[in-house]
């Protein structure tokens, strides 16, 4: 291997490069312009994205590697460059997604000073990444970078951070890149499952008349959809996905019978409920999918197939854990599974879904343009085959309620940590990636006014993006809670907005505000000719909540049903009104 | 009974940091940590007690300190045989009149005068926790000054597992497979 003279800043990118990483997401500043001065001889192999928010190149970053699967990079400065970026490393962390972020630091000979824009990043970041790194050493650089990579990628991915002092950056040595496969003494590699294990599994599955499938972010991330499908058809189990699950699994196959949760579908809660068997595939048991633990599916056993070993009984106690890579698992317990009939447990869960059905708003005609009506012909307006990115709050809910996704990695969401913010950025970053899917961001005026800045950033680099404001002039997800748990004192939910037409306008972006449903499909279409980023505001029903709804710390059975009319909601809108 | 795991980790800095960090946001209650070199350059080795019961907590407790990507193994030895040491020194006022009867203690404890000045006797004594109890009550009555003790170190009987400075690698490759199954049945 031929060494050759590299400054610190140039192993950076190559070690970089070398990583398949072909765009990095970030913003300059004192202590990394060693790193930027240096990407100058590294153009033709890394695209770098200029942000406007620090926050938004992680979430870039996040959003590219959902969509792609791969680890995705932002970079920043030292001080408030480093500490903007941690709701986005925590929004990765919580989700369990592979980014790198690369930070400059003040020189190694003043660090511990107070020296201007110091932070001590690594320890600030401790709990929001899986692990962090500060390069001291030169000689150290590349293996740590090489390090940082695989930590990021492997076992349950999460995200690294590197904090590089702006004199290592400047230092020269000989390099050469480490070719050798990066070992860590402590890492726990996935075993798969033992025989036993396959053998009691096969069994409990026999055993079961009700068994049901809850199929989490893992299967996306494991890639387990064919043998995860193929279980399930083989032995006819339900599936319900969880919020990050779905898209893992093809909704339009009958056997995937919707998804789970808070705002999830009751019969889907109900069948956890009523399941005698429940088979957990790469998914935590959050709160949000559990409802009360205590009551939580009180007859079934349960089996947890899980990579990361200190999620196993974390939550819900189970009675056969597997640890490791879920498709390995399940590519291992295929060939013991016999073919089984369930039919009368799918009659039953699809009894549960006619009765529900029955009272959603989809089906109602309303005077009113409603969120759910909205999010119903987005879905039918892209054929269900967008790559959609959500924001936080109603609207998110409503995407996941009503638009149907077939395949993994087309929905993007910020699940764990809930980040309001997420969506324009993500979706940004989640597009240097798409190039044959529609891109959609499905965002509340809340949301989007916490990160529109990054509207700058689409324009530069021009991305195809479509914008959907969903704009209730609330925080609708809070009003809501306000609504039902605080006797409806609205405080400090209401919110006005800019015109988004003006706003997007001064950006040189097309814009268009919808207020029928019956000019939803002809704008969409209008925007899915041109290329380039657009927006489109829809102005919805300012009251409306989120149904079904299982309140915080309630059984997940007891699910708040929306009422049987809109009458009700009518006259509140009326009652507004006089008041003003 | 408290649980006390024996921790490898890579001695770099911060690592005592990262753990310490784990514990208070996980909300797991540390009882002490002692930590030193091992027999391999580049290795610590920890003894942790922490106070909780709860078995599924325990193993929650386990994985997320193996999670942490510089702890090499962990050892739960809560419920094997192990030889435990707590290291104490205590400081007591000068006493020559009764010199006699705080040694006789001491050399009752398997205990050692280290210090013994115009201005004060210090003892030290390496025991298990509840003996040391006992040397401290012992010497109550002459007027204790400061108290100075380690946590628990731990070692477990008889040959188990070693991280020998030839060949570290597959010696904790055998490790894996125990690392997983603790908790799990």
């Amino acid at each position: 291997m031929n060494k050759k003279q590299l400054t610190g800043a140039e192993i950076i990118w190559d070690c970089v490069a070398k990583e398949d990483v072909s765009v990095v997401f970030g913003y300059p500043g004192g202590a990394i312009l060693p790193a930027y001065d240096a990407l100058e001889k590294y153009r033709d192999k890394i695209h770098h994205v200029l942000v406007r928010h620090e926050q938004g190149a992680t979430h870039m970053a996040d959003g590219f590697a959902r969509a792609s699967g791969k680890v995705g990079v932002a970079m920043a400065t030292s001080g408030p460059g480093a500490t903007n970026m941690i709701t986005g490393l925590a929004t990765a962390m919580m989700d369990s997604i592979p980014i790198v972020c690369i930070t400059g630091q003040v020189p190694s000979s003043v660090i511990g000073t107070d020296a201007f824009q110091e932070i001590d990043i690594t320890g600030a970041t401790l709990p929001v990444t899986k692990h962090n790194y500060l390069v001291m050493d030169i000689n150290e650089l590349a293996s740590t970078i090489k390090e940082a990579f695989h930590v990021a990628r492997s076992g349950r991915p999460g995200p690294v951070l590197i904090d590089i002092p702006k004199d290592i950056q400047n230092e020269s040595i000989d390099y050469s890149y480490p070719e050798d496969l990066v070992e860590l003494p402590g890492e726990v590699k996935s075993q798969g499952a033992n025989e036993e294990q396959v053998k009691i599994f096969a069994e409990m599955l026999k055993a079961s008349k009700r068994p049901f499938i809850l199929a989490g972010h893992g299967v996306i991330m494991s890639e387990a959809t064919s043998n995860l499908m193929k279980m399930s058809e083989k032995a006819q189990i339900p599936i319900g996905t969880t919020l990050l699950g779905i898209g893992g699994v093809p909704k339009s196959n009958p056997l995937v019978v919707g998804w789970m949760g808070m705002h999830g579908d009751s019969w889907v809660n109900q069948a956890i409920q009523k399941a005698d068997l429940l088979i957990a595939c790469g998914m935590r048991f959050d709160d949000r999918v559990t409802g009360n633990l205590k009551t939580y599916s009180p007859n079934s056993k349960k089996i947890h197939i899980e990579i990361d070993p200190s999620e196993i009984n974390k939550n819900v106690r189970v009675d056969l854990p597997i640890l490791g890579d879920l498709n390995e698992v399940l590519y291992q317990v295929l060939p013991h599974l016999d073919n089984e009939d369930h039919s009368t447990w799918f009659d039953q869960i699809n009894e549960w879904k006619r009765e529900s059905t029955s009272r959603d708003i989809i089906h109602q005609n309303t005077d009113t343009l409603m969120g759910a009506h909205v999010l119903r012909k987005i879905w039918e307006g892209t054929k269900g085959d967008a790559l959609i990115v959500t924001d936080v709050g109603q609207h998110q809910m409503l995407e996941a309620q009503y638009y149907e996704h077939n395949d993994p990695r087309t929905l993007l969401t910020s699940g764990g940590l809930g980040t309001m913010g997420f969506s324009l950025p993500a979706g940004i970053g989640a597009s240097f990636h798409e190039k044959e899917r529609e891109v959609w961001i499905i965002v509340g005026d809340g949301s989007f006014q916490m990160t529109m800045t990054e509207l700058g950033t689409a324009v530069q680099e021009n991305r195809n993006i479509n914008i959907a404001i969903i704009n209730n002039g609330y925080l609708g997800l809070v009003r809501q809670w306000q609504e039902m748990f605080y006797d409806a004192r609205y405080s400090e939910t209401p919110i006005i907005s800019p015109d988004y037409i003006k706003l997007a306008d001064a950006y040189g972006i097309k814009a268009f505000r919808v207020k029928k449903l019956n000019d939803v499909l002809p704008t969409m279409r209008k925007v899915q000719e041109q290329k380039g980023p657009s927006l489109i505001e829809f102005v919805v029903e300012k009251q409306d909540m989120v149904y079904p709804m299982v309140p915080t710390g309630a059984d997940l059975h007891e699910m708040i049903e929306r009422p049987a009319s809109t009458n009700n909601l009518k006259k509140t809108i009326r009652e507004e009104e006089s008041l003003v | 009974m408290k649980q006390t795991l024996i921790t490898l980790v890579e001695d770099k800095p911060g690592v005592l940091n990262r753990i310490a960090s784990l514990f208070r946001r996980r909300n797991f209650n540390i009882v002490s940590v002692v930590s030193g070199s091992s027999e391999t350059p580049g290795i610590a080795r920890l003894t942790i007690v922490v106070d909780e019961v709860d078995r599924s907590k325990r193993g929650t407790i386990y994985y997320n300190l193996l999670n942490l990507v510089n702890v090499i193994a962990v050892k739960d030895v809560s419920e094997l045989p192990c030889i435990t040491r707590q290291f104490i020194l205590v400081k007591i006022e000068a006493n020559t009149e009764k010199f006699n009867e705080i040694e006789y203690i001491v050399n009752n404890y398997g205990a050692k005068v280290v210090e013994n000045s115009s201005e004060s006797i210090i003892v030290e004594a390496a025991d298990e926790k509840e003996i040391l109890d006992q040397l401290v009550a012992s010497l109550e009555p002459y007027n204790i000054t400061e108290i100075m003790r380690t946590g628990k170190m731990s070692m477990r009987k008889g040959m188990t597992h070693n991280v020998s400075s030839d060949n570290t690698k597959s010696k904790l490759e055998k490790w894996q497979p125990e690392k997983i199954n603790v908790y799990h049945n």
